[in-house]
């Protein structure tokens, strides 16, 4: 199993836990990630807002250079901003054959658009990979209450993404119950977390935030887990400021779900990045038990 | 030596006004075989008629072109008129120089032009005409109605009050459809059940009517007056000739399930009446249920029923009767909203229901009394949001249409919860409110001023938190979101077509829309007609309505029916396909492309260059053809022949057009 890896600018700053705890867990997991030679930004809201053919051309130089490298591979982007950027342009460019010219044209390289975007609840609905994770899980979860949120980018629009909900997607609950988690069923997973406002109208963005942590508490959530840089910052950041604002007493760590199968497969705090949170993130690594060793054995042979 | 007459209508100006009609009447004197052409202001008019058949007389026509308007718009007046000549009605030809000529241009000259050439290519075709001859039909005095919800049951009454026998074909084991569930009727407020139950066993005791309840059509072949049509009538494990209803059995049966007619909201026994007033008043046993059906041990109902009525050897009876004309009533079921809107919660909250559970909800004869409760833990809800077009007017999620009675029994369902908990707060959710109808906007601001809050958009999203479910939504009117607590929400929902409406009418030959529901014959002008002659529907089944607007369709169909069934025979449409066996290879293709069943192959012993053979080749049931023509146009070796438009035929009329 193999990938053409968009990691997006987010992947050596503000999400620099993500691609860390995405490239161990491919890693063990025998996926290859082969990154794409001279990639640039997906665009994201700020081309969006600005000029169409820009939002749409961006993406697709990156997806013409993927082409380049090997034309076979779907492309990954785990940033969540990134997917939505780069699967838009595929999208436009599959509906006709005078949409892909026109990006030719703009971005000057041949694009056959054939290529696949995938994001990372797409890796995670391959059965395959679900049963690598069985085969090489060395730690599993005990105790531990997660609530899975999506955001909006991951799942939506529904013609364009193909999840297996808009309203309740299960992808990443059925890994976290995998992996030895409690999934909780709450309200706010495909909810806006309001990251685009924070600069602009933080006003707006504050209750967005809090909502989600209020519904995530009040359902009995340990830890949050996203699949997204920008919700990952904007709840982790904010924790303290809405607790603060609101007069609240939230204690919830946010986490990639690739740290919680990260760790699952043996990855420490520092290895996934855990370290690099806003907020103290050790809880995970609370709840963490060995797998018995006859239990890995026999779900080896059960594998075999 | 064919001897035609033309005869150009000036139509007022309506023609005369962009076609110089004298100059076409002179250009169609010179035509070949034309012994006769003139031109009338008004030839349809009596006078007019009068000079065509005082020239028929007098020049001895023997046949003619009317150049006038669309042959749709007074084909039938000529035709009519020519009875009483010596000419065929069947040697006429219309030149469509009106809504085809003068009506789409503006200069006289192309005008005139196009005006001979369109006569031109008539008399050609016309000269080429055979005189043709319509048979009688004979016609089967019995009417089947499929559905019997109130559609179904007024059409058939009014059908059976005139005199003729009718047959209900209805799939549940009792008649009443959906109105007998509803609890009140806007804008009246009248109790549903105690205007729909009399009609019921109203139904049930009319000498002229025959009930076929738990039965469904199978299988339909036959034509207008006479549809053979096989009716499956499940089995019901009684003997209705023996049973006295007197309801026993349903007391010590040991089986429970949900019960469908309240919605799941209450238990039904294995054995069972659908609700107290079913007609027939007699059981039903249902076989995924029963104990002795399923596994072999129980036979509680058999040793308790004092009439010895319960048979559970019962099979399926399939029984093939004759009808002469047709009503389909097969009406509608809410849409499937839990599939498509996961937002709502996709179905997994008990207290977020449809209106016809709350119908139930608030009957007194329903799960709880009348008592408003929600079903989850059985509490009063003390809020309640209602939101409408929940998969109507939503092309992206559910229908495009507008379900039209949402917004009256949204209001209704307003009333009737502000009425039952007098400190109650209802909050409804709408798009637009459409209320036309007499007394209709009345009851909607009468719900206004009992309290209820209507808002102006759409709900994006309902959770629960805590006991009570959270509505975000929008008030476009003011432009702020809203978010409202509710311990209760109703979901008017969008009606879609019954299950197998579409297969049942495919059965007739009658078309449906893209949504399934059946189609007219035309919008405006033949609303209970269908495609298929002899066969009229009515109800929901055509498309959202109300009870009043069900009623009264139900009436017409009910009429056409009378009207077709009281004349003696029928006069068969001569315009029909023609198979020229010497042609025909047998290849099927008119077989596969007749949208109404009527051709069939048969296998033929033929003379040819003096020896028997036997050939497979078409053979067109007259009955049934209605002379659409699809076949001739599919045959590849030119076999099939439309009677009146022949292929020779419209080959001349292209070689009159292709003449420079």
């Amino acid at each position: 199993m193999k990938y053409a890896y968009f990691p997006g600018c987010s992947a050596n700053s503000t999400g620099i836990s993500y691609s860390m705890s995405v490239d161990y867990m491919c890693r063990k997991l025998g996926v290859g990630l082969e990154e794409i030679p001279d990639w640039n930004c997906c665009g994201t809201s700020a081309a969006r807002i600005t000029d169409r053919d820009m939002a749409l051309a961006l993406p697709a130089r990156s997806l013409a250079l993927s082409e380049k490298m090997d034309p076979e591979l779907s492309v990954f982007a785990p940033c969540a901003g990134c997917y939505s950027s780069l699967k838009t342009s595929a999208t436009y460019a599959k509906e006709s054959d005078e949409n892909r010219q026109r990006l030719e044209d703009i971005i000057e390289m041949p694009y056959e658009a054939q290529a696949d975007v995938v994001n990372i609840l797409d890796i995670l609905a391959d059965p395959e990979v679900l049963e690598a994770i069985k085969t090489n899980m060395v730690k599993r979860f005990e105790g531990l209450k997660v609530a899975s949120y999506y955001g909006c980018a991951l799942v939506r629009p529904e013609g364009m993404c193909q999840q297996d909900s808009t309203e309740n997607p299960m992808v990443m609950d059925n890994v976290v119950e995998l992996i030895g988690g409690t999934p909780v069923e709450w309200s706010y997973k495909t909810e806006c977390c309001g990251a685009s406002n924070h600069i602009t109208y933080p006003e707006a963005s504050k209750p967005m935030v809090e909502r989600i942590f209020r519904n995530a508490a009040a359902n009995g959530a340990d830890i949050i887990v996203t699949a997204c840089p920008l919700c990952w910052m904007n709840l982790d950041m904010r924790e303290a400021e809405v607790n603060k604002l609101y007069n609240r007493e939230y204690d919830i760590p946010v986490y990639y779900v690739s740290e919680l199968i990260g760790a699952a497969l043996g990855g420490s705090f520092k290895e996934l990045g855990c370290d690099k949170h806003f907020r103290p993130a050790e809880r995970l690594f609370d709840h963490l038990q060995d797998v018995p060793a006859t239990d890995a054995a026999a779900q080896k042979e059960v594998v075999a | 030596m064919s001897k035609i007459g033309v005869f150009v209508c000036h139509c007022g100006s309506n023609i005369a006004g962009t076609v110089d009609v004298e100059k076409v009447t002179e250009a169609a004197s010179h035509l070949p075989n034309v012994v006769y052409a003139t031109h009338n202001k008004y030839t349809c008019s009596d006078p007019g008629q009068q000079s065509i058949r005082q020239a028929i007389i007098d020049n001895d026509l023997d046949r003619i072109v009317i150049a006038s308007c669309s042959p749709r718009m007074h084909e039938l007046t000529f035709r009519k008129m020519l009875t009483e000549t010596k000419v065929n009605p069947y040697m006429l030809e219309i030149a469509n120089i009106r809504e085809q000529c003068s009506w789409v241009h503006k200069n006289k000259d192309e005008g005139t032009k196009k005006a001979m050439d369109l006569v031109e290519m008539a008399v050609a075709k016309v000269d080429h005409d055979t005189g043709l001859f319509s048979t009688q039909i004979p016609v089967n005095k019995r009417a089947l109605v499929i559905g019997g919800g109130i559609a179904g049951m007024q059409a058939a009454l009014d059908i059976a009050d005139a005199g003729l026998p009718v047959t209900i074909v209805e799939r549940k084991p009792s008649l009443g459809g959906k109105m007998v569930m509803l609890d009140k009727t806007f804008p009246t407020m009248d109790c549903s059940a105690c205007i729909c139950t009399p009609k019921m066993s109203e139904v049930g005791a009319h000498p002229n009517i025959t009930l076929k309840t738990y039965s469904e059509v199978e299988a339909v072949t036959g034509y207008v007056g006479n549809f053979e049509v096989t009716i499956r009538e499940k089995a019901k494990y009684i003997d209705y000739d023996v049973c006295t209803g007197c309801g026993l059995c349903e007391t010590k049966c040991p089986t429970k399930v949900d019960n469908a007619y309240d919605q799941n909201m209450s238990k039904r026994k294995a054995i069972y009446k659908m609700f107290a007033q079913a007609v027939p008043s007699k059981p039903v046993i249902d076989d995924q249920a029963c104990r002795m059906l399923t596994s072999g041990k129980c036979g509680v109902c058999s040793k308790l029923c004092p009439t010895g009525a319960i048979n559970y050897k019962d099979t399926d009876k399939v029984t093939t009767e004759t009808y002469g004309a047709v009503v389909l009533a097969t009406g509608y079921e809410l849409i499937d909203w839990a599939k498509l809107y996961g937002e709502y919660g996709g179905g997994a909250y008990p207290d977020v229901v449809t209106g016809l559970h709350f119908e139930r909800l608030v009957n007194a004869s329903g799960p709880t009394e009348g008592h408003i409760l929600r079903p989850s833990d059985g509490k009063e809800p003390k809020s309640m949001v209602i939101i409408k077009c929940v998969g109507s007017r939503d092309p992206n999620k559910g229908k495009a249409y507008c379900s039209r009675a949402c917004c009256m029994y949204g209001a209704k369902h307003a009333h009737q919860y502000l009425d039952k908990v007098p400190d109650g707060k209802c909050y409804v959710f709408y798009m637009d409110v459409r209320t036309p109808g007499k007394g209709y906007d009345e009851f909607y601001m009468r719900t206004k001023n009992d309290g209820a809050q209507y808002l102006r958009g759409r709900v994006s999203k309902i959770y629960r938190e805590d006991d009570h479910y959270v509505c975000l939504g929008e008030d476009t009117t003011s432009g702020h979101k809203v978010s409202v607590n509710a311990d209760m929400v109703v979901l008017e929902t969008a009606m879609v077509a019954a299950p197998g409406a579409r297969e049942t009418a495919g059965m007739f030959g009658v078309a449906c829309d893209k949504d399934d529901w059946i189609t007219e014959a035309h919008p405006k002008l033949r609303p209970v007609e269908t495609h298929t002659a002899g066969v009229y529907l009515c109800g929901v089944a055509q498309g959202p309505k109300d009870i009043p607007d069900t009623v009264a369709q139900a009436g017409a169909a009910a009429a056409k029916v009378i009207g077709l069934l009281n004349k003696p025979s029928l006069e068969s449409n001569p315009q029909i396909c023609h198979v020229n066996t010497n042609l025909c290879n047998g290849d099927q293709l008119c077989k596969d492309i007749c949208p109404y069943g009527a051709i069939s192959m048969v296998t033929k012993e033929f003379r040819e260059n003096s020896r028997k053979v036997t050939r497979t080749v078409a053979q067109v049931n007259e009955g049934l053809c209605q002379g659409c023509g699809a076949c001739s146009v599919a045959c590849r070796v030119g076999a099939m022949d439309l009677l009146g438009f022949t292929n020779e035929g419209i080959m001349k009329e292209v070689d009159a057009l292709c003449q420079w």
